[in-house]
């Protein structure tokens, strides 16, 4: 499906510029030309699908609709893949978890939520599709969804509301239930598209230099590291490397777009994928600046059981990877 | 008329987007309009927002969890 694109980055190494085949150099920079170009089409296409589906379902929308409706358990797996849909800044984390909080929305349900929009979105998706492939993406997508849901469960039955702070707790008090059906705005679809294709340059615009520095670093180990270099030092048998993994990633923070492409040429020189994997999701998930926005709600007690929560569940899927794939 | 126009959002990259984009459209078609910048959490929480940054114009939440292009800000002031 990418050939053409390979077509060209050669006929640009190796003709225009007149490189040899199995240079160093050559070869890192067909790789960077021919990442960047299929990664950014990716993007593009992802975001842009995924900027329709967000258009219609706006998180009021589901905020409303997970306040409105008795959902049987089900409400935590269907707020993790709201996750997915809404794209996430981590500045708006704080005004979410309020307004889920105040629309009555379970704890764990909330968490839910805010494990997975980080960790599955529009960006992550894209770059997973042109760096790994369709089947780990699905794989991944899935394990994130889960993750999310499988932690708003174990939050939900540790009962923290205890440990928010003072005004959240006020804020819970007094909690309704939204009652009437969410008004969406009754755009056509010719309507939408301006302002979804707005959207989708900005996303793009902001994610480049990354997505540029990620695949160049990327290059530039691929053109220079051997092939299974890390082997000796991560090998599957490694019963601590997905710990070990994960925990330095905590408080490490990056954005999927930057962290991604230096993943995939780990993984390329040995690093088993679920090792890699865990590390990523930490990164992307769970970081120090986050757990400091998080202080104006809770405590600092709760934001360790949060954060130990979810570390305890990627690096199990960490293992989960590791044995499947 | 004399509109009253507030920026919800906690200092984040977006937030100094919108102002700058708002502060444009004000000063480039002379509006008779006042621009505060709301960064306290109680106080953006008081407009039942969940995204920033939110555009407020004489307390009607306009725009949230976007950057508007100034075309469409302007579009919202003259309404």
């Amino acid at each position: 499906m990418f050939d053409w694109i390979q077509h060209i980055a050669d006929w640009f190494v190796y003709e225009l510029l007149g490189l040899r085949v199995g240079q160093h150099l050559a070869e890192a920079l067909n790789f960077f030309i021919y990442d960047t170009t299929k990664i950014l089409l990716l993007l593009f296409v992802v975001v842009f699908f995924m900027g329709i589906v967000n258009s219609y379902f706006p998180i009021d929308k589901v905020k409303n609709y997970l306040s409105r409706n008795k959902l049987y358990g089900l409400e935590y797996l269907i707020a993790s893949l709201f996750g997915v849909v809404t794209p996430f800044c981590s500045c708006s984390s704080v005004p979410l978890f309020i307004g889920f909080v105040r629309g009555g929305i379970p704890l764990g349900v909330t968490f839910a939520f805010l494990i997975t929009s980080p960790l599955v979105n529009e960006v992550a998706i894209g770059l997973f599709v042109g760096l790994f492939g369709l089947k780990t993406t699905i794989i991944y997508v899935i394990s994130g969804v889960l993750l999310g849901s499988v932690s708003g469960v174990i939050l939900q039955k540790l009962k923290l509301e205890v440990y928010l702070t003072p005004w959240v707790k006020e804020v819970l008090a007094n909690a309704q239930r939204d009652q009437e059906v969410f008004q969406a705005e009754n755009q056509t679809f010719k309507k939408r598209i301006p302002i979804i294709w707005a959207e989708v340059v900005k996303i793009l615009k902001g994610v480049l230099p990354y997505v540029l520095v990620g695949i160049a670093i990327g290059g530039l180990m691929h053109g220079y590291i051997p092939e299974g270099f890390f082997e000796k030092y991560m090998d599957k048998d490694n019963l601590f490397a997905v710990p070990i993994a994960t925990i330095l990633a905590v408080p490490m923070y990056s954005n999927a777009s930057g962290i991604l492409p230096v993943v995939q040429v780990l993984v390329a020189k040995g690093i088993p994928l679920g090792t890699a994997i865990a590390f990523m999701m930490a990164v992307v998930g769970l970081s120090l600046p986050e757990a400091m926005l998080l202080k104006k709600v809770m405590s600092l007690k709760l934001i360790a059981i949060f954060f130990g929560v979810v570390t305890l569940c990627i690096i199990l899927s960490g293992y989960l990877f590791n044995s499947l794939l | 008329m004399h509109k009253v126009i507030k920026i919800l959002g906690t200092g984040c990259s977006k937030c100094q987007a919108m102002t700058v984009v708002v502060n444009e459209v004000i000063s480039e078609n002379k509006l008779d309009a006042s621009l505060e910048k709301v960064e306290d959490l109680m106080e953006i929480m008081k407009f039942d927002v969940m995204t920033t940054p939110a555009l407020v114009i004489n307390d009607v939440v306009s725009v949230k969890g976007r950057v508007p292009s100034k075309n469409e800000v302007l579009a919202l002031l003259n309404d």
